[in-house]
């Protein structure tokens, strides 16, 4: 009787069943969007249409969502590993400098090295070598960096929300600190001007992407770029990595149940390192690729976001949005950058505050994190509540410990 | 009727006089669960309810607290029509629980976790005084003793126990479920639960009683409502009862309730362990200077009250816990200290007491769970990186098959499956291991009778193959059907040792408790 009948159609439709409540979250948020427009006398259709029109309205609003996407998912996919490691890493945006500031110093002295002076400016070179050791690079400082934080937390206990925090602060300052002194542009040197870096030569650029569906190419006149098609090939890359692989499998068994964990033999310490390490990486990867790809320099306007544009946050939400899944952070990612796009365009066509656009994105943020964790809260009351009281302390967002949501952990701020 | 008062139960909520389940339904994705059962509780009645694992006890009776929803049939209260939306609405109703897995929070203390999610008549504000007065009041009546002011942590299983019925008592429980109430205490505990257990019947309550343990039914019931596969087998008054006839019908078939054993051939020394310290959770001395030594082809039995070093001594030879002093060599090889990996490398094998937190990932497939050590293997993986998932699942399934472990699929998670069949998952994996050691840490516990039978039977021949046991359990009639020798544990240390014949069971009870 209770013997194997496969998956049925109930558990599918169960899941598909998942998927209402982040609807329900959307449009909630739009309606409490509504009501702050109608109050500053705005027409909160019009307003969402041009919201939508921004973001996916015309070839270039495409583009200039997915090339907002794609920084957001290359943290994703980091924080994807650090939530399955159990690890919640906050720091993205500090690893993002790290890498950026790594992968531009390469790029820079590789570029002079092997690119004559009058080749720097040569319309479509490529130079394979420089460009993947920025990647590289990038990815390498970006996961010291992580991995630090997790290293801190494995050998000296220090919580790694904590840590990731404060080494925000700290890439920040050094990258101002650099910004303004020894990577400074020495073209710009004693003027007083925006801190950023010299321009990298054109063979240490990521090429532009366009897709051969029309005449001219699709997105051939837009800033579209090859990061988007690394992004997406490393979260098929990392979907495998987690499920398909004995060190993904690790990391996921230390992510949930650090006892059992060491009981089945797994070094919990190296995990944990390993899981904050690549989430690093990936956030480094995000911070060379917007050099390689878009800016091509480094530069900020000295704000804490001046360089990430809080990709490195908004990271953390497209995770969670895309149900921890590397694959399912690829359209959380493109959400969130149309979102962005489409604020601009609606700030611009009706002239609302800013500050407007920015609660009602932290809105949807907020309403779609809360629905993500309604459902984990559901899933748990499913499956009964069979927690037992002195299960080691357990910090991850996708869990719940406690039958009280009183206890939620609340969702993230975007910036 | 005239009389208002015989309504209320001591602690002023109202009695419920009858409350009856009748065609429930319930399926889950593979599973029936329930079907068409009919079950009901009257005040002031102890109602036993059995069944293998996985029947769907815990099913049945987490519909009448609101978990989880019938598909179909009716509950009635006191004859109306009752339906149960939540916990929060069964406890409005009078129906409390106590889980299989108790749910207290570890850091808060005693009134804190009584007060948790209670309305408070001072608004947001928590009447902790009130609380503890009352929960004062309370454990006077039922002889339920416990300090309000103390943290969770620092409580014994027992004692966290008597928080949980307390609170239940707290929120206003005039029907009480108690899911395998009894697996985890002590016999000592037992006793004391079962006072309280007859106390609250008396005045009135209506109590559900889940457990494996035929004596204790047979002891504390009125009535038992055995369930098998989901559906009623009967209901029975129990001085009806024996234990065969119990046993029999949640098996379907005659159970055998003591075994042959051949005479014990032991050979080769696999394991020893000479004057062995650690220390326990609490910086305390867990292990005092023990000394042990175990043969290929032998089941040595660790008798003792839990609580008195047996898990530290489980976890001092399976690494994972720091040895501070002595030394423990496996098959001739000095292996104190030892990282968990290289244990298991060699051969050892482990049925770890918690098994919920230690034996499995409950978020994992039952297929993922079924190579916690090996999913790095080289014949569970090409280039020792990628997993495959082909032929674990084809080695789970026959697990599976052989242990007649109960699963949707080898896909379903862990954490849907019933209790001992987490067990039974566990067993398999780790004999599948073909261990040359293996602890087993109360490898029974919460377990149903047929698959005790079949797992003492697994571990005989186990024995019999040449492995080396250590047999770890509370339950003396276990250690005495299986167990050669019989070590006694009492405050970490050995206290005795004894070969397992004509064993003078008083001596041994006496020992457990420190007696000379
Ligand atoms: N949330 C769930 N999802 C899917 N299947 C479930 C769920 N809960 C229980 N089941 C299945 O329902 C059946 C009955 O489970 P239940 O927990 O009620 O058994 P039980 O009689 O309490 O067993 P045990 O004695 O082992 O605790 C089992 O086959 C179990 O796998
Ligand atoms: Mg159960």
């Amino acid at each position: 009787m209770n013997q194997a009948v496969g998956t049925s159609l109930a558990a599918r439709l169960n899941r598909l069943v998942d998927f209402a409540p982040v609807l329900v979250a959307l449009l909630l948020a739009l309606l409490v969007s509504s009501v702050l427009l109608v109050a500053l006398n705005a027409d909160p259709l019009a307003a969402f249409g041009f919201m939508l029109e921004g973001a996916v309205g015309t070839e270039n609003a495409t583009a200039e969502t997915l090339v907002k996407a794609t920084p957001i998912l290359f943290v994703g996919i980091g924080i994807t590993i650090a939530f399955r490691g159990g690890m919640i890493n906050i720091g993205g945006e500090g690893q993002m400098i790290a890498g950026a500031l790594a992968g531009t110093t390469i790029a820079l002295a590789l570029g002079d090295a092997r690119v004559p002076a009058e080749m720097a400016k040569a319309p479509g070179a490529f130079d394979l070598v420089i460009v993947a050791s920025a990647l590289g690079g990038g990815f390498l400082a970006g996961a010291l960096y992580g991995g630090l934080a997790g290293f801190l937390k494995a050998y000296f206990g220090v919580n790694e929300i904590l840590s990731t925090i404060m080494l925000n602060q700290i890439a920040v300052q050094m990258m101002n600190f650099l910004l303004n002194g020894l990577l400074l542009d020495p073209a710009v040197a004693g003027f007083n001007n925006i801190p950023k870096t010299a321009r990298l030569v054109t063979a240490a650029q990521l090429p532009r992407l366009a897709l051969p569906l029309g005449d001219p190419w699709v997105f051939a006149r837009t800033r579209l770029h090859w990061g988007l098609v690394i992004a997406i090939a490393l979260a098929v890359v990392i979907y495998i990595f987690l499920w398909r692989t004995s060190l993904g499998y690790r990391i996921r068994a230390v992510g949930e149940n650090e006892r059992a964990a060491s009981y089945a033999g797994i070094h919990v310490k190296r995990q944990m390192m390993l899981a904050m390490f690549l989430a690093g990486g990936f956030a480094g990867l995000a911070g060379v690729v917007q050099v390689l790809g878009l800016q091509y320099r480094l530069q900020t306007d000295g704000s804490p976001a001046g360089f990430t544009a809080a990709a490195g946050f908004n990271g953390i939400v497209a995770a969670l949005f895309g149900g921890l899944n590397p694959i399912g952070a690829i359209p959380a990612s493109a959400f969130f950058g149309g979102l962005l796009v489409g604020a601009q365009k609606m700030q611009r066509e009706i002239g609302v505050p800013a500050s407007l656009i920015t609660a009602v994105n932290g809105l949807i943020v907020v309403f779609v994190v809360s629905s993500e964790i309604f459902i984990l809260q559901r899933s748990k009351r499913r499956v009964s509540l069979q927690e037992t009281p002195l299960a080691p302390a357990r910090a991850s967002a996708k869990r719940a410990d406690s039958p009280d949501p009183a206890d939620e952990p609340t969702a993230e701020e975007a910036g | 009727m005239n009389n208002p008062k015989t309504h209320l139960l001591p602690t002023g909520h109202a009695r419920i006089e009858s409350l009856t389940m009748s065609g429930i339904v319930k399926r889950f994705p593979g599973v029936l669960a329930a079907d068409k059962i009919d079950f009901n509780v009257r005040s002031g009645e102890i109602h036993a309810l059995l069944g293998e694992n996985g029947a769907g006890k815990s099913t049945l009776m987490k519909m009448l607290y609101g978990l989880y929803h019938p598909d179909e049939g009716e509950i009635r209260i006191n004859d109306k029509p009752a339906t149960i939306k939540s916990p929060i609405d069964a406890i409005q109703r009078g129906i409390g629980m106590i889980h299989q897995h108790f749910m207290l929070a570890p850091s808060l203390t005693v009134a804190e976790n009584i007060a948790l999610g209670m309305k408070s008549s001072r608004g947001f504000q928590l009447d902790l005084d009130v609380v503890s007065q009352r929960v004062i009041e309370l454990s006077d009546t039922y002889n339920l003793k416990v300090d309000p002011r103390l943290p969770i942590w620092q409580l014994a299983v027992g004692e966290q126990q008597r928080v949980e019925i307390l609170r239940a008592l707290y929120k206003g429980a005039a029907l009480l479920i108690l899911d395998e109430p009894t697996a985890v205490l002590t016999p000592q505990e037992v006793a004391g639960l079962f006072r309280i257990l007859k106390q609250l019947a008396a005045d009135g309550h209506g109590l559900v009683f889940i457990s494996h343990k035929l004596h204790e039914v047979l002891e504390i019931s009125h009535r038992v409502t055995v369930l098998r596969d989901g559906r009623r087998v009967d209901t029975i008054p129990t001085r009806q009862a024996t234990r065969p006839k119990l046993a029999e019908m949640m098996v379907g078939r005659p159970v055998l309730l003591e075994y042959a054993k051949n005479p014990p051939d032991p050979r080769e020394e696999r394991l020893t362990m000479r004057d062995v310290s650690a220390l326990s959770n609490r910086g305390a001395t867990g292990l005092d200077a023990v000394s042990l030594r175990l043969r290929s082809g032998e089941i040595v039995g660790i008798a003792g009250v839990s609580g008195n070093g047996q898990q530290e001594l489980a976890q001092c030879i399976t690494g994972l816990r720091d040895v501070t002093a002595g030394s423990v060599m496996i098959n001739g090889r000095d292996v104190t200290n030892a990282p968990p990996a290289a244990l298991h490398a060699i051969g050892l094998s482990y049925i770890p007491e918690e098994r919920m937190i230690d034996g499995v990932i409950k978020e994992f497939s039952v297929a993922e769970n079924y190579v916690l050590q090996d999913h790095g293997h080289p014949k569970y993986t090409a280039a020792r990186v990628f997993m495959l998932f082909n032929k674990i699942r084809e080695a789970c399934r026959r697990a599976i098959h052989l242990f007649e472990i109960k699963t949707p699929s080898t896909e379903t998670l862990v954490k849907s499956l019933s209790g001992g069949n987490i067990q039974k998952l566990v067993l398999a994996r780790e004999l599948s291991r073909d261990p040359g050691v293996l602890i087993a840490a109360q490898p029974t516990r919460g377990v149903d009778i047929g698959a005790t039978e079949y797992i003492h039977k697994q571990l005989l021949e186990e024995r019999d193959k040449g492995t080396a046991i250590l047999l770890i359990s509370e339950d003396l009639d276990e250690i005495r059907a299986l167990s050669d020798r019989i070590a006694v544990m009492y405050e970490g240390r050995i206290v005795g040792e004894v070969v397992n014949e004509n064993v003078d069971i008083e001596q041994l009870g006496l020992l457990m408790t420190g007696g000379e």
